[in-house]
């Protein structure tokens, strides 16, 4: 019964993700051709600010203060703020296994030093640190890339991925450290089985759970974390568009008294809202299935 | 336990000159000195006073002297893109703005989120709970500012309840805080649901019933003393997420925070700005963690915290 309502939420909320997922690659054909209607930023300057109409495809959002499509936006921002999740979430992965691992298992000074470092980055606000390596390494990318968007773009997956490990750290190094006194890994060192043959053939299957699930959480958090950047205006460049730098393009038309332009803002909230929605449904279902303890943590 | 808080206040200048290291690392030698060969034309007023202030005749001076300066007048220099400013004075301004909203939304957070979270355990699968934890989920699924902005457009355009912008009186502290306030409400609901859950089911909690006392008694008085652990623990990260949602929440209320010169600061690559908030912030908050450490010791009467240094 239980079970069932783990996989029911897993199974809905993976679905909804593939459908938007899938319906903004599918479409990038079109959101990327710049002779399309629907490229994100195909000028229309005869019809800026129109809302919603059902009889043009391409206005079915309506359109964007310079009178690009906004439904084309969406689509090309989905792809934009999920690469960045995804992207985050594969950094996050990475470093924190990593770091988790190393601290969990070799222990003594190391374990001391990494852990310190956790903290002390845990200490810091995260948008400060993310802004922090956005200054940093914005410059030289750009030299090395040729292209300030492209520097921009790979900053934003840099600088996003790059603070959000430290949850992942503390939990595969707690993992680890009550794995390593089992009998198992303890008869595969005493067979002789080199270390990162340990690492990655007997402690990395046992941490795939922690891993999946926390993996799941930074997608949103990262996604998050975008927008407040973009908001701020220290996100991505014009005119790339992802949902957060829509949503807070729109915000301020769209809490105009007058003459409100509301579809600036609810289509791509609500895009949004309900991927976040979507990926933390998946993220909890999956603790849930994992944790022992489940039946006190089910949400 | 009086070992424990010697050692952390040890650590404290340790952590901050680390912090000001990553800091420097980051801002400043990556986009060069302020004296030259940069995007950003210093001006002649501020560069005066730079050398003044640091004997920076030239840039390998002014680095040697500049961490002295910190430490030994708690001077940070002159902001390099607000004229006639210096970070002292934007700090002095700003700062008290941002703490008070920030402390302001974690209270309410912190009452409102474990108020739900034991509603929520007491009713467990009712309407009630499901309710606060859909409540919780759409929390933690919405960009603050976009909250912001709802709020804004319901209880000030709409009712005409409270300002929607500006910075002096209680009222105007309102619609930011609870803007500010929801995410970290929306966790310490699930945690205080989930631990609340988990008390309850103890051995102690019969007993205290089966004794003859209240239920009231025993849900605030037993149970939740123990449930509000892993909250209290939660405090220091909500904190630092409530210090930098500020920033957001600042600028559409129109709020003088520190928020606003931060982002004003790297934008203009304020190199000294910069440094002085991300330095007043991290104390901030490392002061702050530490007394929550000290705090759960308080509370909690089976936690020894030891020493650290293994």
């Amino acid at each position: 019964m239980k079970g069932e309502f783990h996989r029911g939420r897993i199974r809905f909320g993976g679905l909804i993700l593939l459908l938007l997922l899938g319906t903004c690659i599918v479409t990038l054909p079109w959101t990327l051709r710049s002779s399309s209607n629907f490229y994100y930023d195909h000028q229309h300057t005869d019809s800026a600010l129109l809302p919603p109409q059902m009889n043009t495809t391409w206005m079915w959002f309506g359109t964007s203060k310079l009178g690009q499509s906004l439904l084309g936006q969406c689509l090309a921002g989905g792809v934009i703020s999920l690469t960045i999740g995804l992207a985050a979430a594969a950094i996050s992965v990475f470093l924190g296994v990593t770091v988790g691992i190393l601290a969990g298992y070799r222990g003594g000074w190391l374990d001391s030093l990494l852990m310190r470092i956790v903290d002390i980055l845990y200490a810091l606000p995260y948008i400060l640190l993310v802004i922090l390596f956005k200054i940093a390494m914005e410059k030289p990318l750009e030299k090395m890339l040729g292209s300030s968007a492209a520097a921009n773009l790979v900053v934003l997956f840099l600088s996003i991925g790059l603070v959000s490990w430290l949850t992942m750290a503390r939990v595969i190094r707690g993992q680890v450290l009550s794995l390593r006194t089992l009998p198992f890994i303890e008869a595969a060192r005493a067979a002789g089985v080199p270390q990162y043959r340990i690492f990655l053939r007997h402690l990395l299957p046992n941490l795939i759970g922690p891993i999946t699930v926390y993996a799941t959480l930074t997608v949103p958090q990262a996604i998050l974390q975008e927008s407040l950047l973009s908001f701020l205006g220290i996100g991505i460049q014009k005119p790339m568009p992802t949902w957060g730098s829509l949503a807070s393009d729109g915000l301020g038309l769209a809490l105009a008294p007058v003459a409100s332009c509301w579809w600036l803002l609810v289509f791509p909230c609500t895009l949004l809202g309900v991927t976040l929605l979507a990926l933390n449904f998946v993220g909890d279902g999956l603790r849930d299935a994992f944790d022992p303890k489940a039946e006190a943590s089910h949400i | 336990m009086t070992r424990f808080i010697a050692w952390r206040i040890v650590q404290l200048p340790l952590i901050l000159a680390v912090v000001y290291l990553i800091t420097f690392a980051l801002v400043w030698l990556a986009p060069g000195s302020p004296y030259g060969n940069n995007d950003r034309a210093l001006s002649e007023a501020a560069k005066n006073d730079l050398k003044a202030r640091f004997h920076g005749e030239n840039w390998e001076a002014f680095l040697a002297y500049y961490p002295w300066r910190i430490v030994a007048h708690g001077d940070f220099g002159p902001s390099l893109s607000y004229e006639g400013w210096s970070v002292n004075d934007v700090l002095s301004s700003a700062l008290p703005v941002s703490i008070s909203l920030g402390l302001f939304s974690i209270l309410i957070a912190l009452l409102c989120g474990c108020a739900a979270g034991v509603t929520a355990a007491l009713h467990r699968g009712g309407i009630l709970d499901l309710l606060s934890l859909s409540a919780a989920l759409i929390g933690i699924s919405l960009p603050p500012f976009v909250v912001a902005g709802m709020l804004i457009v319901i209880f000030s355009d709409g009712l005409h309840w409270l300002p929607s912008g500006g910075w002096g009186q209680f009222r105007h502290m309102i619609l930011p805080a609870v803007a500010l306030a929801l995410m970290p409400m929306a966790y310490i609901a699930r945690l205080t649901r989930v631990s609340m859950l988990d008390t309850l089911g103890h051995d102690f909690v019969r007993t205290a019933r089966a004794k003859g006392l209240p239920k009231r008694t025993v849900v605030w008085k037993h149970a939740f003393r123990t449930a509000f652990l892993p909250v209290f623990t939660y405090l220091g990260p909500a904190t630092a997420y409530a210090m930098t949602g500020s920033f957001v929440v600042e600028t559409v209320f129109n709020i003088p925070g520190l928020g606003q010169h931060f982002v004003n600061g790297v934008k203009n690559r304020d190199q000294t700005l910069i440094l002085g908030t991300v330095l007043v912030y991290a104390a901030f908050l490392l002061v702050l963690n530490l007394l929550v450490d000290i705090g759960y010791a308080l509370i909690d009467p089976r936690i020894e915290i030891t020493a650290r240094p293994e």
